[in-house]
């Protein structure tokens, strides 16, 4: 009889192996799915992992798109793991995502075609500023009404997206569009353009923000005290109670800095590789978040590396969509993947497998 | 005349890391009540889930009345005549007292039925219970006889009980010792799980004293000293903390007109509760369970707030201060739940001193806190509270229940409070432990701190308090000082046998 048995502590090195071998197992039942597809398995999982990066064909496109895709995902989930570490659960980012770069977009329109320094940084405010106050409706609901976050949270990204469509036929309409709906696009507008700050790297503002996000977080969650009383939360919300942490404080620092920090990647999507605020301009980033936060085990610089990892997923699952004709349904079956055989492997962290010995 | 019922032969049982049972054997005779006595963490626990079929042993066998006896659930040990008492009550709080009692039964009869034979047993051994009471208003005594009736109507040979005094007042306990002999009388087995020794000298006709798992010693109870049985429990002999005589200084903290309703379903409310402590004084506050002690804690330690001036800390109102604030006045805190409450079981002891030590002891500069300080801290608790652990990085929840508790002390004690509110400060610790705990909480005292100490240990508080008071549905009695005290007194402050004894309190 094979059955768990619960360690005595967790294991540190499980904690960190865990991951890989969720990677692992992912490629083993992505390829058997491909193969059932008819696909050669071997040569999908090459163009996913591999040839984005060092195919000559290739890599010039794909390597700049890594950081341009692992942006917004790493600082989407540094901001969700604070409060995931906290037990609060934003399921709302891709609504948050929306708002920032709505408020953002609107920022800059609304003084086009001025020019000036100052726009870019004021839209840098206004994206924090729209996810900060999207994540405000789902924290103020639970610390008056005790709503439950997660849901409240997830239901807004539903009116997230009709806010969209409707400003991307509305009042963002492109005035010159000829009719079409969808904002003017800020690549033609030098003042509010989020530019690659090298060119050729895919390093726009928004992955500079995210690695800033990275280490902020890393020294907040280990050196402050606001960090401590997130873990403290999470942990024991007793002692976070004993220890004169105040609920209400927490739900909302936590909600609206993950908040803004999806309005920021929100913001510097749409002024960069997006150009325009149009009716699908979010493609799903703030849930795969959730995945790049877990698969990151809640750590800023475990985040920094998924992200990575996710963002490859994407292009090379955009490539082998290109390359084998696969169906863009299956890759995206192959990242959830990912989430399972983490949390499924997870279970060997706090229990080991032990064969037989129950009489 | 000596006739076994249960003979128990080298039963083994090991968990990673640590051997619960090794080797206990031991004879139970018809008719005997026989005790089992040893520390937290000595194996009673173990040992009795395997006689009553929760856990299977890994070696060693058992005979119930000569044939082998292998209990592989608690079905089959009740089938067998095995019945026991579990020290924490699992009864649905919102079901009446004949719904508990079928839903324990393994073929329960008919409701009407029933409550004709829960009335028959609750009157042949004097425990009164109405099998309509909804369960949630009962008091703890009340729920202890659920289940003795519900083990009763099976008709045991054999009851375990397991710690049934410590949720019970003197005069309860005087009604479950009668109930208990009854039993006896009529022939059935008792095994009696316990720490109190003087409980054990009263009651019991035969003791098994268990160490570290393993059976040290068979002994007579009635023709042996409490003192004996102490130390041969914990292996060691220890001594007694030692009270000296005190200067009492000025008021130090005054709760005034006390009210709170309880944030929790079939909580206690706080009603109108007043008193003072002055500087160099130990106030013990007793009672059973669940009459508003946590209640009492939250409103003084600041994790509830009340009404401004209801609460008064060196003449300044401070009811509505959190925790904090309050600690940074000078009134800290130790609540009864170490793992969860007072520490987090999943952070190290260095991460568990910045809980409540970070802003007293300096430990933040400008939001950042200084792990060099904090560990240095940490250290000198560890060392001071003689807290047994590998480092101050081991996680709180991997200390046994004793040196976790003398580290939360041990933080609260280091700070140097000018008022320490403590909760059950010993609960679960062994001996040696405990008696560490209350010198310290002696030592504090005697430096000019006030002390309170909420226990339901009545030995604990008459030891070491100046002053006694009891909770008893959130109302706080008269205070007295403890010499004067009498043992019947208590019990009658502490609510009597329930019910009967609030109008004589007045």
């Amino acid at each position: 009889m094979i059955r768990f048995e619960k360690r005595l502590k967790p294991s540190r090195a499980t904690t960190i192996l865990t991951p890989f071998v969720a990677v692992l197992l992912t490629m083993i039942a992505g390829g058997i799915m491909f193969a059932a597809l008819g696909k050669d398995p071997v040569e999908a999982i090459r163009i996913i992992f591999w040839d984005p990066l060092f195919d000559s064909n290739f890599a010039d496109y794909s390597r700049p798109q890594l950081l341009v895709k692992a942006g917004p995902l790493i600082l989407i989930a540094i901001g969700l793991s604070v409060g995931f570490r906290a037990g609060i659960w934003n399921i709302g980012a891709e609504g948050q995502y929306i708002m920032g770069a709505i408020f953002g977009a609107a920022a800059a329109l609304a003084v086009y075609p001025a020019e000036s320094a100052l726009i870019f940084p004021a839209m840098v405010v206004a994206g924090a500023l729209g996810g900060w106050l999207w994540a405000m409706i789902p924290a103020i609901l639970r610390v008056k009404f005790r709503t439950n976050e997660i849901l409240v949270s997830l239901m807004l990204v539903y009116v997230a997206e009709s806010i969209l469509a409707s400003v991307a036929q509305g009042v963002l309409k492109n005035p010159d569009g000829y009719g079409f709906p969808g904002s003017r696009n800020l690549q033609q507008y030098p003042s509010a353009f989020n530019e690659e700050v090298f060119a050729n790297s895919g390093m726009h503002w928004g992955v500079i923000t995210a690695f800033i996000a990275v280490i902020f977080t890393y020294i907040m969650m280990t050196r402050h005290i606001r960090g401590f009383e997130v873990r403290l939360m999470g942990e024991a919300p007793k002692a976070a109670q004993f220890a004169g942490v105040s609920t209400t404080r927490l739900v909302v620092f936590c909600l609206g800095f993950a908040g803004a920090m999806a309005g920021l990647a929100g913001m510097f999507e749409v002024s960069g590789p997006a150009g325009q605020i149009t009716i699908d301009f979010n493609t799903g980033y703030g849930f795969t978040a959730i995945i790049v936060a877990f698969l990151g085990r809640l750590n800023p610089i475990g985040i920094l590396l998924a992200g990575l990892l996710m963002a490859l997923t994407y292009i090379g699952g955009e490539l082998a969509q290109l390359m084998l004709g696969l169906p863009g349904a299956s890759i995206q079956l192959f990242q959830g993947m990912l989430l399972l055989f983490l949390l499924a492997t997870d279970i060997f962290t706090n229990y080991r497998l032990r064969f037989g010995g129950a009489h | 005349m000596l006739e076994a019922l249960l003979e128990i032969t080298g039963l083994t049982k090991a968990y990673p890391g640590v051997v619960a049972n090794n080797d206990v054997s031991f004879t139970i005779n018809k008719g005997e009540v026989h005790a089992l006595l040893g520390e937290n963490g000595a194996g009673k626990s173990t040992l009795v889930k395997m006689i009553y079929g929760l856990v299977n042993p890994d070696a060693g066998s058992m005979k119930l009345n000569g044939a082998s006896f292998v209990p592989e659930s608690p079905n089959r040990a009740r089938a067998s005549g095995v019945a026991m008492v579990f020290q924490h009550f699992s009864l649905f709080d919102a079901l009446s007292v004949a719904e508990n009692i079928a839903l324990g039964m393994d073929n329960a009869p008919p409701p009407k039925a029933l409550a004709k034979s829960i009335e028959m047993v609750s009157q042949a051994y004097g425990l009164p219970l109405e099998p309509k009471r909804i369960v949630g208003t009962l008091s703890a005594g009340e729920r202890q006889r659920v289940e003795i009736i519900r083990c009763l109507l099976q008709n045991p040979k054999l009851l375990i009980m397991d710690e049934p005094t410590s949720v019970l007042t003197p005069q309860e306990v005087e009604i479950l010792f009668q109930t208990l002999r009854q039993l006896k009388a009529e022939g059935t087995s008792i095994l009696y799980i316990s720490h109190k020794l003087e409980e054990i000298r009263a009651l019991c006709d035969t003791a098994t004293i268990l160490r570290h798992g393993e059976k040290v010693a068979t002994c007579i109870p009635a023709s042996t000293t409490a003192r004996d049985m102490a130390e041969m429990m914990v292996g060691a002999s220890f001594l007694n903390p030692i009270k000296a005589q005190r200067e009492i200084g000025e008021v130090l903290l005054q709760v005034d007109n006390l009210s709170s309703q309880s944030a929790e379903a079939f909580g206690t409310s706080l009603r109108a509760i007043s008193f003072e402590l002055k500087a160099g004084e130990i106030l013990g506050i007793g009672g059973v369970a669940g009459n508003g002690q946590d209640e009492l804690l939250a409103a003084l330690s600041g994790e509830m707030r009340t009404g401004s001036e209801t609460v008064r800390l060196k003449n300044r109102a401070i009811g509505t201060l959190g925790p904090n604030r309050r600690r940074e006045l000078g009134l800290l805190s130790a609540p009864e739940e170490r793992l969860g409450h007072a520490a987090a079981p999943g952070m190290s002891l260095k991460e568990n001193s910045v809980v409540t030590a970070a802003r007293r002891m300096g430990l933040l500069k400008s939001g950042f806190i200084n792990w060099n300080a904090t560990d240095q801290f940490t250290q000198q608790v560890i060392a001071d509270f003689d807290v047994r652990t590998p480092s101050t990085h081991t996680p709180a929840g991997s200390l046994s229940g004793g040196n976790l508790q003398k580290f939360v002390v041990g933080r609260e004690v280091s700070q140097q409070p000018e008022v320490l509110v403590i909760n059950q400060p010993t609960w679960g610790v062994d001996a040696a432990a405990a008696a560490s705990i209350r010198q310290k909480l002696l030592d504090l005292a005697d430096n000019g701190a006030g002390v309170i100490v909420i226990s339901q240990d009545l030995d604990e508080l008459l030891e070491i308090s100046d002053y006694f008071c009891a909770l008893n549905e959130g109302e706080l009695s008269a205070t007295y000082l403890t010499a004067d005290l009498e043992l019947d007194q208590v019990g009658l402050m502490m609510g009597g046998s329930h019910g009967a004894g609030q109008e004589a309190a007045q």
